[in-house]
């Protein structure tokens, strides 16, 4: 399905500031249907800050932002949610609706922003909860769910919507090395499926297996891109070879 | 066995004041914890005009003693033309002084919800206001009960300044009573223990509707 190389998301230029700290510095990227890019690099390098700028939930101050040829007009409301609805986001920390079942975290927003009605909605908030593997714990509540089990809850929310990408903010981060596995089967199974993804991680199997083009970014700017093959091939003096060389050490102290 | 007079009167006119006083107390607590989830919401979230407003109002309400307000209420507003009965203005002036403070428990549980909630919210194509009313506000009204029942329970109260706007209740009731036949120690004590039984009530009522709206993660059962 390589066919197709048109760009369905075109972000150019993003430049964001807090005060005097520029957050993020003219970062561009541009993804194709199917693609799979990877943000690596250390904290503070602005990866968390330039994937919420993606879908707005922090406003750039300058830049622009086309969803299938269509400018986002970031001052219009309405362009701003429905950029959201079509860019799912899966956060480090899961933000499950914590007053509401697995199943109510999912047909909420099918109910109050695709405006879908009850019987629909929770049709398809089972079918999503069975793709991750959760049929059974549909009526628990955030509370009583492990972090794997609340990530997986979150990825089926986000995919409930429909998204044409999914960005995925360290997915994995916030789990105990006993739960990962799971969400990664699944990140992996979305792959599979051909989902666009822009997926900043420090899990060295997803930058390994997932990545079409690893961009590495530091200090607000991406100062390395391309595809792992030739980032990460041995003897390469990359930025990126070095920080992943640092991911693998790390993964051996601790495995 | 028969009661004397004196207690004949008493719980015939306490009884009548008792009535008179859960027709004062049920509309406040109820419109109070309305509007104080409204104004509550206003405060925390409104644009700066309507944010300045709600912050006006709680400020005036919690910053002046409710006689003063039942006072205003009743005696002052004739001098612009607005004549209100004296149950009216007590129900008004309950209303208010109440939801003033509930705002106030619903503010604190507001700004308690983590940010994590909202950007959920946000980043699904939730607008603003769907966001208040659909995700944050069902939790933090969760986190209020303790606060809001609380308020409630000091309204039950309170209800008893309504026989200074001449509205008889419970208070009121007995207090004519007790001057009637020059005895308060037993009068008093009688009403006393009726306040006690409707505190008492409201106390189960509101476990109930902990139990009701109860959620595992939001505090213990």
């Amino acid at each position: 399905m390589m066919t197709d190389k048109k760009p369905i998301l075109r972000v150019k230029n993003i430049t964001k500031s807090f005060g005097d700290v520029t957050i993020l510095n003219s970062v561009s990227i541009e993804l194709a249907k199917g693609d799979i890019k990877i943000l690596i690099g250390p904290s503070g390098g602005g990866k968390s800050t330039f994937l919420q700028c993606i879908n707005c939930l922090v406003m750039p101050d300058s830049g622009e932002i086309e969803l299938d040829n269509e400018r986002i007009q970031f001052t219009r409301k309405q362009d701003i949610y429905r950029l959201r609805q079509e860019v799912g986001m899966i956060f480090q920390d899961f933000n499950l609706f914590d007053h509401l079942t697995a199943l109510g975290n999912i047909t909420v927003p099918l109910r109050k922003v695709k405006k879908m009605s009850k019987k629909e909605a929770e049709q398809r908030a089972r079918l999503e909860l069975e793709q991750v593997g959760l049929s059974d714990k549909e009526s628990l509540y955030p509370a009583q769910l492990s972090g794997g089990q609340k990530q997986r809850v979150a990825i089926a929310r986000a995919l409930a919507m429909d998204p044409k990408i999914l960005l995925l903010d360290e997915p994995t981060s916030a789990l105990d090395p006993t739960l990962i596995g799971e969400v990664i089967n699944v990140i992996k199974g979305l792959a599979v499926k051909g989902m666009t993804m822009i997926m900043a991680t420090h899990q060295i199997s997803l930058i390994h297996n997932l990545a079409d083009e690893i961009l590495f970014m530091e200090d607000g700017r991406i100062v390395e891109q391309g595809p792992p093959d030739a980032l990460l091939a041995a003897g390469n003096k990359s930025k990126s070879q070095g920080f992943c060389d640092l991911l693998n050490e790390l993964s051996e102290v601790e495995g | 066995m028969e009661l004397s007079p004196f207690y004949q009167d008493l719980f015939t006119s306490l009884n009548r004041g008792l009535l008179m006083s859960i027709a004062l107390i049920v509309p406040s607590a109820v419109g109070g914890v309305l509007i104080g989830i409204t104004a509550g919401a206003v405060r925390t979230y409104g644009n700066r005009f309507f944010r300045t407003m709600a912050n006006c109002y709680a400020a005036i309400f919690r910053g002046t003693p409710l006689v003063i307000q039942l006072f205003v209420l009743y005696f002052g507003l004739p001098n612009l033309g607005i004549y209100l009965t004296p149950y009216l203005a007590a129900v008004l002036g309950f209303t208010l002084c109440s939801a003033a403070y509930q705002s106030e428990y619903v503010r604190g549980a507001l700004l308690s919800i983590k940010s994590g909630q909202y950007l959920g919210a946000q980043a699904l194509g939730f607008t603003t206001f769907q966001t208040i009313v659909w995700i944050i506000l069902p939790q933090a009204f969760r986190r209020a009960i303790h606060g809001c029942g609380n308020e409630i329970i000091y309204l039950i109260k309170y209800s008893s300044l309504a026989f200074i706007v001449t509205c008889i209740e419970l208070t009121g009731a007995g207090k004519t009573v007790a001057t009637e036949y020059f005895r308060f120690t037993e009068v008093f004590s009688i009403i006393g223990l009726y306040y006690l039984a409707l505190v008492s009530l409201a106390i189960i009522i509101l476990k109930k509707i902990e139990h009701r709206l109860f959620i595992p993660g939001f505090g213990h059962h």
